[in-house]
């Protein structure tokens, strides 16, 4: 019987040189190769190194995320790649802007549930107000859900950054 | 320590363009590859004043890639070319992914518009690093003239270290023309790209133990034995010797073995021997040195080798699991990791199963026995020339007179043939294109190739369509004396894409004959060098004879039998048990050969 392979989501971080055309690289290698890319962030880390890390949210079956970090690996940039969701426990980060166009009851309504789930404002008119949201990609978008019938305008959300727990470091 | 005190660039330093010789200098360059323009005059003014340097000048920027991959191929050091910004660079291309693919240290230097003018679509402005990011294992703009001499050096790194590979410097005129401040070599490791040369002991170990207790053995090679350099090969040959295993190569891996070794089986895949295939397809244990499982050689992949544990020894790591799962993955460079299983092999312990191993021996042997290449010559006077015999001719001839030799290849049913009629018995001998598979590759090859080796008898074995995409390189031949020999199997149509349309396309033959071909012999003629024909089976040696005995660039036509197909045959997508022999052993050509050819099968290329 035909098994489908399983398929698993996957955080991977990557510590590169911070030179021009390593990100383009890494963007074309997923695009050239056919691999997913669900988010990508990328941030100078150690201006005195001058490294930067990449974290790229994917999926694949396990054989093909083994792929995705050899792949990376050979990279002539790259230093070191870490596959977070198989390494161990991890925390994975993102933060949202949420613009909120709305008045009267879908106001106080909004503003509950931002309280709830640790929202805060940042911004406000009298029509409108921008949430600031830190949390996992889950909790992100169980509120953005939660505010689409309350005057939801737009979102900005930066992909996911993620690190290890405990002593270990990529 | 690595900073150097002229890091900084000030007036009374040399212009960029002397840096950059200076550096090539340093990285032991003899000769460059190039076409001139614009963008790279002040290299050109460098290179005028001066004689450590050679310049070849192509006639085309593609073929400057693939003569500089045939003097690396055959010398074991990189490559270097030279073209101008625009569509030099782009002309370039090709060339470039063709190394990529078949994993050849080239360096290419690309011109570009000066610094302050990119981005602004000036006149002969390519995005160079963009256009080729896909298309190099890596690629540098230089924006600082105190970046120069450093980014030369790492790029002369970069493409032979590891899996080697085209590299591309971009640079901008100004950067070239303004001083720069000289920095030699590091002497201290990269800071990034560091590629594990040495293998895993425990790895090794594990692959020791499997390799004894095999039944039914196989040792297959690619192309990475060959870039492991001689001594790789002198590795493999003990290996097989001391274990008694067969052992079969990929295109690329050709020569690494000796062809005529009673222990090696001929090449494996698409149009390898039968009992390559079968032994890959029964083999109980498998050890992969330096190739990649490429789709030529596994065919249908699910069909590939189903009873077979696997090892795999590869310096790129994501060449190992890539296509097909491996139980004993090794990332090492494969002349080591060989002469680590030799060592291993002595403090191990365990007895290989003479009899199992015997009793395979006897299978193959059976195997062997259809004799797969078998085909038959008519040697009445007239009859015409197969080109099989063509080319066992060739192979004869050229072993008789005992000439250091070097093949080069086009791309078609001639190239196949190149492989399973010429016997190669030393690595770096063959040259082709495996990976991409470019018609145009086999002249400016054969060019490069016979620049590094002056002496050597260099013969390109080509197909009458596949010559025309690089034929201005004649000129070049002429202009620097290289006596390259181009035995063109000429069948008048592209004899490969004619025998799919014959096997796959219910015979219409949609575009794949030349009409109005030139007259070659003219042809050679008319770029100075010597042209020669042979029309018939009683021409073919006088033919030959007389074309490894001129001192000139010789066309040789050989006008052999159109409708000839390339055997064995395993269709894409077809598993290596579907194999389909020639009429010789009484299969007709019929698509139903290949019981399990499918619409899928044949959406592959
Ligand atoms: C640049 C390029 N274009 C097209 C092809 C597809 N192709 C593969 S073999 C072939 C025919 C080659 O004909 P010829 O050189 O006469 O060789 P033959 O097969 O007849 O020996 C073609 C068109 C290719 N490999 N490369
Ligand atoms: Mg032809």
């Amino acid at each position: 019987m035909p098994t489908t392979p399983h398929q698993r989501s996957a955080i991977i971080s990557v510590l590169v040189e911070n030179e021009a055309g390593i990100l383009a690289r890494v963007i074309g290698l997923f695009t050239g190769r056919g691999y997913n890319i669900d988010s990508l962030t990328v941030a100078p880390v150690d201006p005195a190194a001058n490294h930067s890390r990449i974290n790229i949210v994917t999926s694949g079956t396990d054989m093909v995320i083994e792929q995705i970090k050899s792949q990376l690996d050979r990279l002539v940039q790259v230093y070191r790649v870490a596959d977070l969701s198989m390494q161990g426990p991890h925390v994975a980060r993102e933060l949202a802007l949420i613009k909120m166009v709305c008045k009267g009851a879908d106001r106080v309504e909004a503003l509950r549930l931002a309280e709830a789930f640790r929202a805060s404002v940042i911004d406000a008119t009298l029509e409108s107000f921008v949430f600031e949201m830190t949390g996992s990609t889950g909790k992100l978008d169980a509120f953005i859900d939660l505010m689409r019938g309350l005057g939801l305008a737009e979102v900005s959300r930066t992909g996911v950054a993620a690190i290890a727990r405990g002593t270990t470091t990529i | 320590m690595s900073q150097n005190p002229a890091a900084t660039p000030a007036p009374d330093q040399p212009a960029g363009a002397e840096i950059l010789l200076r550096a090539l200098k340093e990285q032991g360059v003899e000769v460059i590859f190039g076409y001139p323009g614009g963008a790279v005059l002040p290299i050109y003014d460098a290179i005028f004043n001066q004689n450590a340097i050679r310049h070849i000048l192509v006639r085309h920027e593609q073929a400057a890639v693939h003569a500089a991959e045939g003097y690396a191929r055959s010398t074991g050091k990189v490559g270097v070319v030279l073209v101008t910004s625009g569509p030099g660079a782009t002309n370039a291309v090709t060339g470039l992914v063709d190394a990529l693919m078949d994993s050849i240290p080239i360096v290419c230097l690309t011109g570009q518009v000066p610094t302050h003018l990119i981005g602004n679509d000036a006149f002969q402005e390519a995005d160079t690093t963009g256009i080729t990011r896909p298309a190099s294992k890596h690629n540098y703009l230089v924006k600082r003239s105190e970046d120069l001499a450093r980014v030369v050096h790492e790029a002369f790194y970069v493409a032979r270290a590891g899996r080697p590979g085209p590299v591309v410097i971009d640079l901008p005129k100004d950067i070239l023309i303004g001083p720069a401040p000289y920095t030699p070599a590091a002497t201290t490791p990269h800071r990034s790209y560091r590629p594990q040369i040495e293998p895993d002991a425990s790895q090794i170990a594990k692959a020791v133990a499997l390799l004894k207790s095999a039944k039914r053995p196989v040792i297959y090679t690619g192309g990475g034995v060959i870039n492991a350099g001689p001594a790789a090969s002198t590795a493999l040959r003990a290996l097989v010797r001391k274990t008694g295993f067969p052992c079969t190569s990929t295109l690329m891996g050709l020569g690494a073995y000796p062809a005529g070794d009673p222990l090696f089986l001929g090449m494996l895949g698409m149009h390898g021997t039968y009992e390559a295939n079968w032994a890959m397809h029964d083999c109980d244990v498998m050890l992969n040195i330096g190739a990649r499982f490429d789709d030529r050689v596994t065919g249908r992949l699910n069909a590939f080798s189903p009873g077979s544990r696997k090892i795999h020894i590869d310096i790129d790591s994501s060449s190992i699991n890539k296509n097909v799962p491996v139980e004993i993955p090794v990332v090492a460079d494969a002349g080591r990791a060989i002469e680590a299983i030799l060592a291993a092999w002595d403090t191990d312990p365990a007895e290989i199963d003479r009899p199992a191993i015997t009793a395979w021996w006897r299978q193959i042997d059976a195997w062997r026995g259809i004799d797969c290449l078998r085909f038959t010559q008519d040697m009445t006077k007239g009859a015409i020339i197969k080109p099989q015999y063509a080319v066992q001719r060739l192979y004869d001839i050229t072993r008789e007179l005992q000439k250091k030799t070097f093949i080069t290849t086009e791309v078609g049913q001639h190239q196949m043939w190149a492989a399973q009629y010429f016997g190669f018995d030393a690595p770096n001998r063959w040259m082709t294109s495996g990976g991409l598979g470019t018609m145009g590759y086999g002249l400016p090859a054969a060019m490069g190739v016979q620049v590094a080796h002056p002496d050597a008898l260099v013969i390109d074995i080509a197909g009458e369509a596949s010559i025309l995409m690089n034929i201005q390189e004649m000129s070049t031949l002429s202009q620097y004396r290289l006596p390259v020999k181009v035995f063109i199997l000429n069948n008048q149509y592209m004899g490969m894409v004619r025998q799919w349309q014959e096997l796959l396309h219910g015979a219409r033959y949609s575009e794949s004959y030349t009409a109005a071909l030139p007259d070659f012999v003219k042809l050679a003629d008319s770029f100075h060098g010597v042209g020669l024909r042979a029309k018939s089976v009683d021409e073919l040696d006088d033919v030959i004879r007389e074309m490894i005995s001129l001192d000139r660039t010789v066309i040789a036509d050989i006008c052999v039998d159109e409708k000839e197909n390339c055997f064995p045959m395993i269709p894409s997508g077809a598993p290596h048990n579907e194999m389909i022999l020639g009429p010789e052993h009484g299969t007709s050509l019929q698509i139903g050969g290949a019981k399990s050819l499918t619409d899928e099968g044949l959406a592959l290329v």
